[in-house]
């Protein structure tokens, strides 16, 4: 009676569905942003996500105050309270996730381009030695005291190692991306309070019924999230069409060396980029806390891969496509799980994939971030 | 302020074992059209980017409004003034006509991203400005009736001369132009060569790079020709076509001289 069951929560997979991809989408956005004047795969972008989700967290527990319980009830909060506390959480992750994305960009890539940047080095200097330190004392003072100790003599290696105009090979890019994405979630892993164990979020929000459709009830939250991702990603299109810097972005998408001569800042605008991406993922992961209620050192993971995934099968470089691949992604996952059953969500998110790439190599609205036109 | 504004001072540029520009000194002089020409491998689209500081001189000094470019960023030597074009076309292909030239005017602009995200009044006037700017360079450039199409839809005229205008649009002080008639009809070079002449009356100075004959005898004021990397003559049209060297250089010196 699978068809039967399907009949029923038709519209029920459909609203969650759209919401799961919305959230794909959003995590998308950043993969494809990277993609589209980098040329490369941002692969630390998931735990970028990860920071996020956690930044919620901190900000409803340690910076408002919220208890996980309550009476033996969820700290539930209504009205201009609520909208409040909401708020102040999406803050709390755009702004982590956004300065995570800026700093990633500064000390994991931009030495690696040649640009002769001391930020960087110092940064990367600083983690070197600091993890070396690790090795040899195990407190974290210690740790720390040497990391700073360390840091003058590395970043001066560092400076003549990745000087001006000395540029890495592509592989060493995805390399510093991987490493990175290890290193954060492992640091997240070590240094969380509760090692590796799953955190729940305080459900502030009571999960009510907004209002039914088609015989479906939905639920707030996934209002929120729907409404919340579409409001980004309208501002996001807006901003890079219609304003300078994003005009800049799309020039040093089509073509670098013509935007630098042209008098853009070729690393000012990668910068904006990665902060896009982060600020992207920043909101995603507050509305992943708001309908998961809970994150994990590993959280970015399955969900990154699922939303590069996403970008590709829209066409990676391409913001609408981006946002198109989250949806098709969601919407596909819930109903074949419907279809076939829960255990076989993942199967079909990348059989899908491999479908759309056998007959559509370069995604569902093909690459370039250049073409992303309102 | 000198007469001058871009000077190489015994300039020597060399490639591991390979001496592309030996010792080369001109001056290009505010409000003038210098034409630098020569033969194939003769050392002028390096001579062009030592200018431009896309490469730092071996030897010697560029000298532009009596300062040094070296160690500058590309994008920071187009905010001191140089612009320049391609020989083979480089526009964004996927934007519009206008969009590539705002693309330019930004370089003048500071809007920065809060104040673009809050709609600061500062940000709305800089894009009205900008879109102005832009629609009036195409007007100059005769292109304004193709302004909101995507650059690669452009036929190759208007290619060519919304790069031009594209380089405008920064401001520039220098407008070096990479053989700008390549691939143009004599009609279309006679219309080039007043577009040019225009450009200078406006105030801008401007460099010519061309294979072209009769359009940098046409258009320039003084012309620097090149030979393996050595300046072999400077002066005016006249002056320097019947110049022997120069002759030698282009038709090559007869065999039973050589």
């Amino acid at each position: 009676m699978r068809d039967w069951l399907i009949y029923r929560t038709f519209w029920d997979l459909t609203v969650t569905g759209v919401a799961l991809g919305s959230i794909y989408a959003l995590v998308a956005l950043g993969y494809t942003l990277v993609y589209g004047v980098l040329r490369l795969i941002n692969f630390a972008h998931s735990e970028i996500f990860m920071i996020g989700t956690f930044a919620s967290l901190i900000t409803a527990t340690n910076v408002l105050g919220l208890p996980m319980l309550e009476a033996g009830q969820y700290p539930y909060r209504t009205g201009f309270q609520l909208v409040l506390i909401l708020l102040a959480c999406l803050l709390g992750s755009m702004v982590l996730s956004g300065a995570g994305a800026v700093a990633l960009e500064r000390a994991a890539y931009r030495p690696l381009r040649g640009s002769g940047d001391q930020f960087g080095a110092v940064v990367l200097a600083f983690v070197s030695a600091f993890v070396v330190g690790l090795v040899f004392f195990d407190t974290p003072k210690s740790n720390l005291i040497f990391g700073i100790i360390g840091t003058g003599p590395i970043a001066f290696l560092y400076l003549n190692i990745f000087r001006r105009g000395r540029q890495a090979p592509r592989l060493a890019f995805l390399i510093s991306a991987i490493g990175a994405s290890t290193a954060i979630t492992e640091a997240v892993a070590i240094w969380g309070p509760r090692d590796r164990e799953q955190y729940q979020t305080p459900r502030v929000l009571e999960k009510k019924t907004l209002f039914k459709l088609f015989g479906t009830d939905i639920r707030i939250d996934y209002v929120i999230v729907i409404i919340g991702a579409l409001l980004m990603m309208t501002a996001l299109l807006l901003f890079v069409n219609r304003t300078r810097l994003g005009r800049g972005v799309r020039a040093v998408a089509q073509d670098v060396e013509t935007a630098k001569i042209l008098g853009v800042n070729v690393d000012f605008v990668i910068l904006i980029t990665f902060l896009l991406g982060g600020v992207m993922a920043g909101g995603a992961a507050m509305m992943f806390t708001l309908v998961y209620d809970q994150s994990k050192f590993n959280i970015g993971f399955l969900l990154g891969v699922k939303s590069f995934t996403a970008a590709v099968l829209g066409g990676i470089g391409n913001l609408k496509g981006a946002l198109l691949g989250g949806l098709v992604l969601g919407l596909s996952e819930n109903y074949g799980s419907a279809l076939f059953g829960g255990q076989w969500k993942d199967v079909i998110a990348f059989v899908l994939l491999l479908v759309v790439l056998m007959f559509r190599p370069t995604g569902l609205l093909g690459e370039s971030l250049a073409k992303a036109r309102v | 302020m000198s007469d001058n504004l871009l000077e190489l001072d015994h300039v020597t540029m060399q490639f591991g074992g390979v001496t592309a520009l030996d010792d080369v000194t001109f001056a290009i002089r505010r409000s003038e059209i210098l034409g630098l020409i020569g033969p194939n491998g003769a050392g002028k689209t390096t001579c062009f980017n030592v200018m431009t500081g896309v490469y730092t001189a071996t030897n010697g000094a560029v000298l532009f409004n009596g300062a040094s470019l070296a160690g500058l960023k590309r994008f920071q030597i187009t905010k001191r003034g140089i612009a320049r074009t391609f020989q083979n076309i480089r526009l964004f292909p996927d934007m519009t006509a206008i969009e590539n030239v705002m693309v330019g005017a930004d370089v003048n602009h500071r809007t920065s991203v809060g104040g673009a995200l809050l709609g600061l009044p500062r940000h709305h006037r800089e894009e009205a400005e900008g879109r102005n700017t832009a629609m009036e360079l195409l007007t100059f450039m005769g292109i304004a009736d193709r302004a909101g199409d995507a650059a690669r839809n452009l036929p190759y005229g208007y290619q060519r001369r919304l790069e031009i205008a594209r380089a405008l649009a920064t401001k520039p002080q220098l407008l070096c132009l990479d053989e700008p008639a390549a691939g143009f009809t004599p009609a279309e070079k006679i219309e080039l060569m007043d577009l040019i002449r225009k450009i200078r009356d406006q105030g801008y100075t401007v460099l010519l790079i061309e294979h072209d004959m009769s359009l940098v005898m046409g258009v320039t004021d003084r012309i620097v020709v090149l030979d393996f990397g050595r300046v072999i003559a400077t002066g005016t049209p006249s002056e320097v076509q019947d110049n022997p060297a120069v002759v030698a250089a282009y038709l090559g010196v007869p065999d039973d001289d050589a």
